[in-house]
């Protein structure tokens, strides 16, 4: 008897000792994880609930009064000219950002992979753009787009090109901002196909050339290509949703003119909520901005699936 | 049978390459050269019809001297540190224990904790600007380091990408911590934190990058220039200049734009791997 109870006793105080030993672990897990819990609700989660519910109100900074609009602020929105150009202006720049820094990162990429020698080198002057201080560089480019001194017109009246004063041109102030924002992204995308690149594996290739694709247009066609797939789809996304924040440039070298032809949305909303005061509006529009932020990561997500399908 | 190189090769084709990449590599790194260029000049020869990498005359003492005396560069500069500093400090305190617990131990609420960390990634920072500054108004906070600070004490991307790192050390790492008597907050500041230098160390530089950069948060919350951090600092400047004086405004930006560039250079393979860090996901 006492020898069949003695290892089920100590089975029973095995369970109540890893009954205790659980406890203790989801009490230690609440302990280390809510800091982290708390502030991504107050920092993140529920400002972004309140922005949400904002947009839906007439309040204006520093009122005392709050009243339910319903979606008189969408309404208006819809109603202002300015608002579509806004967005107009905001999808043009994605448009000649995005293709532009995402070609030529996998480009350099490429290349620098392609070889041994100054690898470090490229890498390293390609990216550098990336970590430095983008006002500081804005204020540079805005000298370089000086339209008598400027590097960029002096290049361009000794190759006997047209020349103009780019950001104060309405035609072409959005484009002289992309360009800023082209050279930042470069590096960024630069980076990450390094990194797709390193993950493809070596005997791909030497299967590709068992199967007789010689030369580097066919590797490139029948391997790489092919395999930097998800890189380049993760390039895209971050390239979009970093040209959608495009601020600062704005702020500074053009102030959103000539013209609005700079008016961007984040800009706008600065200076709806920031300037005028206008929380409730403001609060619409960063709405807008985060759903298209949203719509390119559905997109994102999507279009991955589908390539695991085939994957 | 003959092995084939990989790279393409042939002295033709690195004649080529380095062409095409020097040419970038000039291109991406002029504006840096131009900074510099135009920091050392007089205003004079800024404006000359003819640009020269040089000065003709040096005029870099009086342009620095410019800079840091006419506006508290200085502050400024002491400011980035302060407030880049403060922020990585809270950011680990609070994404580190949330990262071990999300890699490796059991609890109900994991699930939805993992869930509010991706939603969090989603969310551009400027999305939640009205509401913070409207909280920060009412605690009184606007116009201080706290305004600053207090919005990037979180960091879900750091959760992240320590997550996922934690998710790779072995768990009898951490077995043999527990049968040596150690909590799990002595497991994750002795055990688990040495073992992520790493992917600390990635996400310090990311953050440093990120929030000495940062222009948009400061702008809204920060009025005082002795509060100004650097590019804030050097706004001010080209502000109170006029834009007309691009000598001393030149030497201020390569002076922001140095200490980040020099931890760049210095540190080069743990931004490079940082960013790819948060590829693999």
């Amino acid at each position: 008897m006492s020898d069949l109870a003695l290892p089920m006793a100590g089975a029973a105080t095995g369970r109540r000792r890893r009954a205790a030993g659980e406890a203790a672990e989801q009490m230690a897990a609440w302990v280390l994880a809510g800091p982290a819990f708390v502030l991504i609700w107050i920092m993140l989660l529920g400002p972004t609930v309140a922005v949400f519910v904002l947009s839906f109100t007439d309040w204006t900074f520093g009122m005392p009064e709050i009243a339910w609009a319903g979606l008189a602020n969408y309404r208006e929105m819809a109603a202002d000219e300015v608002f579509w150009k806004t967005l107009r202006n905001t999808l043009a720049y994605v448009a000649f950002v995005v293709p532009l820094s995402v070609f030529l990162g996998l480009g350099a990429a490429i290349l620098i992979e392609a070889g041994t020698s100054l690898r470090g080198f490229y890498r390293a002057a390609f990216f550098l753009p990336v970590v430095s201080t983008l006002l500081a560089m804005a204020l540079v480019f805005q000298f370089a787009f000086h339209p008598t001194v400027g590097a960029i017109n002096l290049t361009l009246a000794f190759l006997g090109l047209p020349t103009t004063d780019w950001l104060k041109n309405p035609d072409t102030a959005l484009f002289a901002l992309g360009v800023i924002g082209i050279w930042q992204a470069i590096g960024l995308s630069m980076v990450l196909f390094v990194a797709g690149l390193k993950a493809i594996p070596r005997d791909l290739y030497e299967a590709a050339a068992v199967d007789g694709a010689d030369g580097a247009f066919e590797r490139f066609r029948r391997v790489t290509w092919p395999m930097l797939g998800p890189a380049t789809l993760f390039v895209v996304t971050i390239t979009a949703i970093r040209a959608f924040q495009v601020f600062d440039t704005v702020q500074v070298l053009t102030d959103g003119g000539p013209n609005k032809s700079t008016n961007v949305l984040l800009f706008q909303m600065y200076q709806e909520g920031f300037s005028f005061l206008r929380s409730a509006y403001a609060a619409a529009l960063t709405v807008v901005f985060l759903g298209f932020v949203l719509l390119v990561t559905v997109i994102q997500v999507k279009l991955q699936e589908r390539h695991t399908h085939y994957g | 049978m003959r092995t084939r190189s990989l790279a393409a090769s042939g002295l033709g084709f690195e004649i080529f390459r380095h062409a095409v990449l020097g040419l970038g590599a000039v291109l991406m790194l002029a504006p840096f050269v131009i900074m510099v260029s135009v920091s050392l000049k007089s205003s004079g020869e800024i404006f000359s019809p003819e640009f020269s990498l040089l000065p003709k005359q040096w005029h870099a003492w009086q342009n620095y001297a410019d800079a840091f005396t006419k506006q508290p560069l200085a502050r400024y500069i002491l400011n980035g540190f302060i407030v880049t500093g403060a922020i990585f400090t809270c950011q680990l305190l609070t994404a580190l224990p949330c990262a071990y617990a999300l890699a490796k131990l059991r609890w109900r609420g994991k699930e939805t904790m993992f869930l509010l960390v991706l939603l969090g990634l989603l969310i551009p920072p400027q999305v939640t600007a009205i509401p913070l500054y409207i909280l920060l108004w009412q605690l009184g906070l606007l116009n201080s380091y706290a305004a600053v600070i207090l919005p990037s004490t979180i960091s879900v991307f750091g959760i992240f990408l320590l997550r996922q790192f934690f998710l790779t050390v072995p768990d009898d790492l951490i077995n043999a911590a527990r049968l040596d008597g150690l909590g799990e907050f002595a497991i994750v500041w002795r055990i688990m934190m040495p073992t992520a230098m790493p992917a600390v160390v990635a996400f310090g530089v990311l953050s440093l990058v990120w929030n000495w950069n940062e222009f948009f948060w400061p702008l809204i919350v920060i009025q005082s220039e002795h509060l100004a951090t650097p590019p804030l600092g050097v706004v001010y400047f080209a502000n109170a200049e006029a834009g007309t004086n691009y000598g001393p405004l030149m030497a201020a930006a390569t002076a922001i734009t140095a200490p980040l560039v020099i931890a760049f250079l210095a540190a080069q393979r743990w931004f490079i791997d940082g960013v790819t860090m948060t590829a693999v996901k």
